[in-house]
């Protein structure tokens, strides 16, 4: 035996490491869920091409004015097919050629036959003549960063950090505990402190493979922006990761069964799937929680993330939220530590 | 390697005025004891004896209300992390992760322990040789308790605590793992076991403790404890009455004076309808025996003799059996 075998802390997170990768589950829960769910959400809300809009007109001349029309996909029909297509959806708005002029057929309160009604008027008034009062040149922004996917990236981050840092700790813990591993194990001559060392040890390295493997999938597939420092968004992962590890510990320093420990669990982690912002901004909620929003860890974690990666803001501008994970490392350990119950 | 150590000339385990209580329960009640260097010894009782508190405020898991331990010279309170590399334990009830191999297992126990055997050498002892790659979820009762031997013995202990070891095993592997600790024993470490097996602790142990109620209530070697029955001789018997062909099912009434007059014949007791004496000279006393109770009119229904065993010792001293729970 060499020398790193014999010692207890590599052994010790060795065995750590073995534990989570035989466990299937957790390999689909850490790693391929985020990317599904990002997958999921990019397709959902992806940006589409704006709409074409069918319409109807009673004459040819009409169709082909129209159909010069980029936005808008005109047929000819009589009155008879018109209405019906008005009516089963077919064609947004139906124009008819009278012997006083235009009537527009359409229903007032779908936006889209309102669009409709703007951009047909516009084209056959400028078909008849008329120009525009002032000249207007549009210029089409479709800009990264601004997208859905770019806001719940960085969410979704932050969310999967404290999923996976609370269970591979508590779970694993509280385990050990109620199988009685934990109590032969302080029977033995282990240090104390090298079986925590041991889990934080092992989430780090997890870390570094999925932090790696989501944003680079984010990255290559939708083209989510980095436009703060890397460096600091890794500290900031690792500081998010510790602060739920921290979190993970203390739930699962007294509770003696599985069962006690997910209660607990949830119980800690849903008001912040709810409340964080992993999905929409955590300041629609109104301004009187704002406070208790702002002091959860997964608010800091993912705002935190989202101004370095969006908004390339560095530490200093984020001190706010590097002080509130950083008090959620150091308080929970603290206590957790007080009281951890070995047996 | 040996395991004792030379320069310890003093008992390996001293325990003076222990004294626990839960809140519902004394689980040890006073209790003195001492464990020569080198020495197999037993702690006997049934489940609730308090056998377990006893062994666990010896390792140092459960501190006692009172009373003080000294183990190899030393104490939990000021030489704990010396003592922690010195014994080795086997709890009850201890899951290793399944998921983990044999050697794999070992090997993190053994990073714990500065000095001690190899892992392939606990793994030979133990002969878990075929199940060395394999997980521990998928090993049995037998050898899942092997492993939890092999835990306690990479470090090499001097002073070895094994907490009811064949508990819950078929009696193919308990007698497995009895070889197993006559290894240890003849390698000469000083071993502590519990057990709730009167035969275990006969086989396996120099010297035994009966506990009942938090209290040792017998202390010698499995030969005194059986001596001091009085007699080397179990009789059984139940009887029915002769005439009483419509109540053949009622049991006669056996004259016990009339018994105890037979020579060689110590004690009588019944529990539910079955008659124990201690016999001594048991090729005459059972004639006699037969003769005394013809002569009542009863009809022998049950007859089977055995030799005496620490059970006995415990029924003799409580009344009850080992394993009336």
């Amino acid at each position: 035996m060499n020398k790193l075998e014999l010692s207890s802390l590599y052994q010790l997170t060795a065995v750590r490491f073995r534990l989570i990768l035989r466990e299937p589950e957790a390999i689909f829960w850490i790693f391929i869920f985020p990317i599904l769910l990002a997958v999921g959400l990019g397709i959902a809300f992806r940006n589409r091409p704006a709409d074409v809009l069918q319409v109807g007109a009673t004459t040819t001349q009409l169709t082909q004015a129209l159909a010069a029309d980029k936005g808008l996909a005109a047929s000819t029909m009589d009155e008879a097919a018109g209405t019906r297509a008005l009516a089963t959806g077919g064609i947004l708005l139906f124009v008819v050629q009278t012997p006083a002029g235009l009537t527009y057929r359409f229903d007032d309160t779908n936006p889209d036959a309102r669009t409709a009604r703007m951009i047909v008027d516009r084209d056959l008034q400028i078909a008849g003549g008329q120009r525009n009062a002032v000249p207007v040149e549009n210029q089409l922004i479709h800009e990264t960063g601004a997208r859905y996917i770019d806001f719940v990236v960085p969410g979704l981050l932050g969310m999967n950090l404290m999923g996976s840092a609370m269970w591979g700790l508590g779970f694993s813990i509280v385990e050990a505990r109620q199988k009685k591993l934990l109590k032969r194990l302080v029977a033995s001559p282990m240090p104390r402190w090298q079986y925590l060392m041991s889990f934080l040890l092992s989430r780090l390295i997890m870390l570094v493979i999925e932090v790696v493997a989501f944003l680079g999938f984010a990255r290559l597939v939708f083209g989510v922006p980095f436009r703060g420092s890397l460096l600091e968004l890794a500290f900031l992962c690792v500081l998010t990761s510790l602060a739920f590890s921290a979190l993970g510990l203390l739930v699962a320093s007294r509770a003696r069964t599985m069962e006690a420990a997910s209660g607990l669990m949830n119980l800690v982690m849903l008001p912040m799937w709810i409340l964080s912002g992993v999905f929409f901004s955590a300041s629609r909620f109104p301004a009187i929680v704002q406070p208790l929003v702002r002091a959860l860890p997964l608010t800091a974690a993912i705002d935190a993330m989202r101004g370095n990666m969006l908004q390339g803001m560095n530490l200093g501008q984020l001190a706010l939220q590097v002080g509130i994970l950083m008090a959620w490392l150091v308080v929970p350990f603290a206590v957790s530590l007080r009281i951890f119950r070995w047996r | 390697m040996p395991a004792t150590a030379p320069e310890q000339n003093g008992p390996s385990l001293l325990l003076r005025g222990l004294r626990k209580a839960y809140s519902d329960v004394v689980a040890v009640d006073g209790l003195d004891l001492e464990v020569a260097n080198g020495e197999c010894f037993g702690l006997l009782g049934p489940n609730g004896a308090g056998k377990t508190t006893t062994i666990e405020i010896c390792e140092g898991l459960t501190d006692p209300d009172s009373g003080s331990v000294e183990l190899l010279g030393l104490n939990w309170r000021t030489g704990a992390r010396e003592l922690r590399q010195r014994i080795g334990i086997q709890l009850q009830e201890t899951q290793f992760p399944d998921k983990l191999t044999v050697e794999e297992t070992l090997r993190l126990f053994r990073s714990f322990f500065h000095h001690g055997i190899t892992v392939d050498e606990s793994i030979r002892t133990a002969q878990l040789e075929e199940k060395r790659s394999s997980r521990v979820g998928g090993l049995s009762g037998g050898q899942k308790q092997r492993l939890a031997m092999a835990c306690a013995l990479v470090g090499d202990p001097e002073l070895l605590f094994l907490d009811e070891p064949t508990t819950g095993l078929d009696p193919q592997a308990r007698r497995h793992l009895w070889d197993l600790v006559d290894e240890l024993k003849q390698a000469g470490r000083t071993i502590i076991l519990t057990t709730h097996y009167m035969e275990e602790a006969e086989r396996l142990c120099d010297r035994v403790a009966i506990m009942d109620h938090g209290r040792i209530i017998a202390l010698g070697t499995p030969q005194q404890l059986i001596a001091s029955v009085g007699a080397e001789h179990i009789v059984e018997f139940a009887v029915t009455s002769h005439e009483a062909g419509a109540h053949a099912a009622t049991h006669g009434v056996v004259d016990a004076d009339l018994l105890k007059a037979i020579p060689g014949i110590q004690s009588h007791r019944v529990d539910a309808g079955l008659h124990q004496l201690s016999v001594s000279e048991l090729h005459t006393a059972v004639p006699r025996i037969f003769a005394a109770l013809s002569a009542q009119g009863l009809h022998l229904s049950e007859f089977r003799t055995h030799s005496a065993s620490l059970e006995d010792v415990f029924v003799g001293l409580t009344g009850r059996n080992l394993r009336d729970e």
